[in-house]
This record gives C-alpha cells, sequence and structure tokens, in this order.
C-alpha cells in the first residue's frame, strides 16, 4: 500500500470499531483512543504499558452481587482496534492467550480477546531493545494485519481472517504485485535494523540453565537489596498478568462488587497464606520468584521464555534490576573467565 | 461436586449455591461443615479425594478449602475449616440453613483409581486429616480395590485431634487398620498410642512390601521430615511417596499466579506432589 492511502485505510479500519493507537503526551507514549489518523505517531519504542491493558485490564470488576443475587460481568460486545502494535508486545499477546485461554478459558479474558483487532507495525529498536536476543523481534502470528513501513509504502502481512476481510473491504487501497525491488528494499530494510541492536544477551538462549545453576547464588539477595518491591517491572511487563481478587460493599451496605486488579510476585505478602505464613517473606525470594518464572520455568513448559525483549524494565526499573542486568549477573556467576565462555 | 468436564458454554467462575447442613466443632479452632447442593441434580462423585473447592461468600470474598468427604458418598460435601482470617471468620459466623456459592473441583488430587491392587499407608498429622479423610473413606467404601491399607494419624493432644470419633470408630470397624497416637496425652485417659506419628511405624514396618506399596501423606512441614526418613528406610519409593502442599490459592485455574512454584501452578499441577517431585523442584517444601 503507498504511504498516501494511510489516512483512507485508518477510515476504514474505524467502521470496525473504536481505534487506539500510539500517541505521545507527557514525554511518554501510550495506546489512546483515536479520532483523527494525525493523532497517531509510529515513531515511538514503547509504551509505558502495553496493550495488555485491553486484555487484562488494570482493575475490573468480575462479579456484582445485590439483593437478588449475583451477576457475573462480562465486557460488552464491542470492538476494539489497537493500530502500531511491535512485534514484542504481540508475542507478549500471545503469551497471554496462551495462559488464559489454551488451558482453562478465563471468561473475561476470552470476551476482551474476541472483540480485539491488533494491527501490528514495525519498529527500529533503541537502547533498550532486547528482542532480537529473545527472538521476538519478528513476529509470524497474533495479529490480524502487520504493516512494515518502508520508504514510500507499506509492505502488508495479513495474519487473520479479520485482516482478511479488512483487505478484502480495502478494495484498491492496497496492490497485490509486488516487485522484486520491493522485496529487495525490504530485505535491505531487515538488516539495517538487526545491526540496529546495543543491548544483547548473547547468552539468553541458555537462561534456563544459567538460573537452575545459580540457585543459590549471592546474586539474588544483591539484587534483593536493591529491589524496592514496587511492582513497577509487573506493570510494564507485556507478560505480567498475576491478578489479586477483591470484594467491595458499596455504601447502601447491601451491594457490591468482586474485582480483580493487577497483581505482582514482588509485592510483600504476594505468597501468604491464611494464618499468615509467607512462603516468600524476602524481597529476595520474591524477585527470585520472577525471573525464575520468565526465564527458567516458562521454557521447561511452552519452549520458550515469557520474556519478549520490550525493554520495559530495562527502561522503567528505578534501581536498575531488569531482565538485562539480572542476565549478566547470573551469567557471570557461572562463567568466570570470558575466553571460556565462547560468545 | 461439579462435573470435571465442564459445560462447555459454562464460565470457569461458574459457582452452585449449596446449603449448610450441619456444623460441628472438631476443635476449638477447627470445625466441620456439612453442605448439599441446592441444584440437587449436581453430581457430588467426580472429583478425587485430595481436590479442593473455592468456597465464595460475596461482599466477604473467596478462600480455598479441601475436600474432606469422598466421591463416593454422594449428596454431601463437607469441609473441615480452621478459624484463621477474615474469610473464615465470616464463615464462623455462618449458620445451620445459610447458603454460600461453591465452584471446583480443583487441583490434581490423589489418582486412587491407578492405585488399584496395591498396599497404601496413609499417615496424617493435625489438619492434615481433612483432606485425608477423604482418601480414607473413599478406600474404605472400595476396600477390595486394595490389598493392605494402614492408617497412622497423629495429632498433638486427644483434645487436638481431628475426627476424633469418627477415626476411633474407623480403627474399630477394621476395614482398614487403623494407629492412632497423640504425642501428649493430658487427659491420662487416651487408650491409643502416645508419642509422635512415626512412633507407629514398628507397629507396620514387618508387614510392608516397599515395591506394591504407596504412601500417602498430609500434615505440618516438620512431620513430612520425619515421616519421609522412615519411609525412605522401608524402602518406598520417592516416586510413591505422596503428599499434598499448601500455597496460596486465588483462582484455582492457573491464571492468577499465586500458587506458583518457581513456574509451576500447585493449583492444577498440584496439591498433590511426589517425594521425587519436591526433591526436584525448588522452594516446593
Amino acid at each position: 500500500m503507498s504511504k498516501d492511502k494511510f489516512p483512507e485505510l485508518i477510515e476504514l479500519i474505524k467502521t470496525r470499531g473504536k481505534l487506539y493507537g500510539p500517541v505521545k503526551g507527557n514525554g511518554k507514549y501510550s495506546f489512546e483512543e483515536i479520532t483523527d489518523f494525525k493523532e497517531l505517531d509510529f515513531n515511538y519504542q514503547r509504551t509505558v504499558i502495553g496493550p495488555k491493558k485491553f486484555l487484562t485490564p488494570p482493575k475490573y470488576p468480575v462479579l456484582r452481587f445485590g439483593k437478588e443475587g449475583t451477576e457475573e460481568v462480562l465486557e460488552q460486545d464491542e470492538t476494539k482496534i489497537i493500530i502500531g502494535v511491535h512485534p514484542c508486545d504481540i508475542h507478549g499477546i500471545n503469551i497471554l492467550d496462551r495462559l488464559f485461554l489454551a488451558n482453562i478459558k478465563d471468561p473475561y479474558y476470552a470476551k476482551r480477546r474476541e472483540n480485539l483487532i491488533i494491527i501490528g507495525h514495525s519498529c527500529l529498536p533503541d537502547e533498550n531493545c532486547l528482542c532480537q536476543s529473545t527472538g521476538t523481534d519478528i513476529v509470524e502470528d497474533g495479529f490480524d494485519l502487520f504493516l512494515t513501513e518502508l520508504k514510500d509504502f507499506y509492505l502488508i502481512w495479513v495474519g487473520s481472517n479479520k485482516g482478511l476481510s479488512l483487505v478484502i473491504d480495502a478494495g484498491e487501497l492496497f496492490t497485490e504485485d509486488i516487485s522484486q525491488e520491493d522485496i529487495q528494499e525490504y530485505v535491505k530494510w531487515q538488516q539495517q535494523r538487526s545491526n540496529m541492536f546495543q543491548s544483547k544477551i548473547p547468552y539468553f538462549k541458555y537462561m534456563a540453565d544459567i538460573i537452575h545453576l545459580n540457585y543459590d547464588s549471592p546474586v539474588w539477595d544483591q539484587f534483593g537489596e536493591k529491589c524496592l518491591s514496587c511492582g513497577t517491572c509487573s506493570i510494564v511487563c507485556p507478560t505480567c498478568n498475576c491478578f489479586n481478587v477483591d470484594d467491595k460493599i458499596l455504601m447502601n451496605a447491601e451491594e457490591g462488587v468482586r474485582e480483580r486488579m493487577l497483581d505482582s510476585c514482588t509485592l510483600p505478602f504476594y505468597s501468604m497464606v491464611a494464618g499468615d505464613h509467607d512462603f516468600r517473606p524476602k524481597r529476595t525470594d520474591r524477585l527470585k520468584l520472577y525471573y525464575t518464572h520468565k526465564l527458567k520455568e516458562y521454557i521447561g513448559r511452552w519452549g520458550q521464555p515469557s520474556c519478549v525483549g520490550c525493554g520495559r524494565c530495562v527502561t522503567f526499573c528505578p534501581v536498575n534490576i531488569n531482565v538485562l542486568t539480572v542476565s549478566e549477573a547470573l551469567f557471570w556467576q557461572v562463567c568466570e573467565k570470558k575466553e571460556d565462555c565462547n560468545l | 461436586m461439579m462435573t470435571q468436564e465442564r459445560e462447555k458454554n459454562d464460565s470457569s467462575y461458574k459457582t452452585h449455591a449449596a446449603e449448610i447442613r450441619s456444623i460441628k466443632d472438631l476443635t476449638s479452632d477447627i470445625r466441620y461443615f456439612k453442605l448439599r447442593f441446592l441444584d440437587r441434580s449436581i453430581i457430588h462423585e467426580d472429583y478425587r479425594p485430595g481436590q479442593f473447592a473455592v468456597m465464595s461468600i460475596p461482599g466477604v470474598g473467596e478462600a480455598v478449602f479441601s475436600i474432606s468427604s469422598p466421591p463416593t458418598r454422594k449428596d454431601f460435601i463437607e469441609f473441615g475449616i480452621r478459624k484463621v482470617g477474615s474469610f473464615t471468620d465470616a464463615v464462623y459466623k455462618l449458620k445451620q440453613g445459610d447458603v454460600v456459592d461453591i465452584r471446583g473441583p480443583y487441583g490434581n488430587g490423589f489418582n486412587l483409581e491407578a492405585l488399584k491392587g496395591r498396599d497404601l499407608i496413609i499417615v496424617s498429622g493435625g489438619l492434615g486429616a481433612v483432606p485425608l479423610r477423604s482418601v480414607l473413606l473413599y478406600i474404605e467404601d472400595r476396600r477390595e480395590e486394595y490389598d493392605q491399607v494402614f492408617f497412622l494419624n497423629g495429632a498433638r493432644t486427644p483434645a487436638d485431634m481431628l475426627f476424633r470419633l469418627d477415626f476411633i470408630a474407623m480403627e474399630q470397624r477394621g476395614i482398614i487398620e487403623t494407629h492412632l497416637s497423640v504425642d501428649k496425652d493430658d487427659t491420662g485417659e487416651w487408650p491409643y498410642n502416645e508419642g509422635v506419628v512415626t512412633t507407629l511405624f514398628p507397629k507396620i514396618a514387618d508387614r510392608i512390601v516397599s515395591e506394591k506399596t504407596t504412601a500417602i501423606i498430609c500434615g505440618p512441614p516438620i512431620m513430612y521430615k520425619f515421616v519421609i526418613q522412615d519411609l525412605l528406610k522401608l524402602k518406598i519409593p520417592k516416586d510413591q511417596i505422596l503428599m499434598t502442599l499448601e500455597r496460596r490459592m486465588k483462582c484455582g485455574q492457573g491464571h492468577c499466579g499465586h500458587c506458583a512454584v518457581e513456574g509451576r501452578y500447585t493449583c492444577l499441577e498440584g496439591p498433590v506432589f511426589t517425594y521425587y517431585d519436591v526433591q526436584r523442584i525448588k522452594e516446593l517444601i
């Protein structure tokens, strides 16, 4: 699709539902509702909170109760479209899909997911992007459409029936004849992008073993000492999904709601059971769970880590505890001499 | 209990209203609740001993409890609940005839079906008797499917012993060879063994056939340590020592994350683990 057709594409997409996309405000990006295509700003690296806010909002009601009994609260049927989602965040959604839909289907997530259309957009890395190391710099599924922005045109991938239906309705907006030069331009762009990554975790594929060998490592205490237990890493992480459930009674004392809210395993009392026994009283214990779950156990279960290399923890952790610094510290525990490790 | 195979369109959070039919104090801080689903068509037999259910009281919240009754005894579902927090405070205020919402069953439970023909040693201590009572009654009801079955139960004092009358009756019925012990008899009238639960092992040791025995244990952490030592001395294989473990649980469906051990969700892969798992998975005990 040629670039000048872009406003028309946006108009077409808006016929399908409410459109959200990356918008700059207060120096940070976030996915906001779009009324005019000019509000969109694709020249961004990462939003503070990823598209997970559309699927597992920070807080939402799941049950309403009152004199008449209880009633499950499901999101209303309304299509939302997010445009401008980067490959790492699409991988993040795929991971959430696996968790909430693959085994027991979560009704609240399922409803929101069914009503979501995802239009991906290509990106260029900054100094915190790690997706090349985590193998999530390219995405093959999980989107409805994916737009790769080249010099004068977009290359468009179709990822689902919903995406295909948009393409059919777009009619002449899109051209099917992609020339050899277009493909060459794309390949060149990919190569350039690959060379732009500044942060790397070359041993990332060995992280499961590295964490296993480091179970009793002093590194965990060093990070635990620094950790503020603020939960920022979980709020911004596109794959952190833990939630708590709490009942609230309204002022009339007759009705109330049961709410789900984001939780984080780094917060105190996360693993405390009735009777006040806490399985993870120390920050070290909780931080170890966070990284062991993401970088070791998830691989055992699904064959890949649940880190998508978006760089949000690198950008937002106030005390510099993130997938990069933790991986590095653990790696150097098991590899004392660089020349032995053959990176 | 509800069917394992949930209706396709049913929400995984669908609860069923159940009425409290009877309440009785088991000890000074543990109370027994017998409930019956208002919808009598809900079938009760389709769960495994060792599984748990989530009880919901709108306005108070939800909490997870081991099911204490066996799937072989229909119509009722029973819990033994200790008063330890805000939810159980509310549960203790409930009276006969009150209605609560139940969802479940969750967790793997004990696969007793797969243990047919084997010898079983069931060891419980303290509150561990709550989930193991389901195992015991199940086996009493299907006794012919198992070979030798031993039950060893420990409690601090006679007054602290859960299901005291039930277990004494079980001992007298003799369907399961039952040995009861208290750490300390402060009444002077305790007719059975005195000493920690492991002091009961000599009573059964010479009859154990290690290659056809499975042990099922539940109790406080300190009990696991000593009981497992004794079981290993009897040459019970590590993967034939089954134990049920506690973790914080909220959703019961592997979604909310609280029960994760490393990255395994206790509510899906547990709460029953083998001693082999426990040795392999750090943090489990």
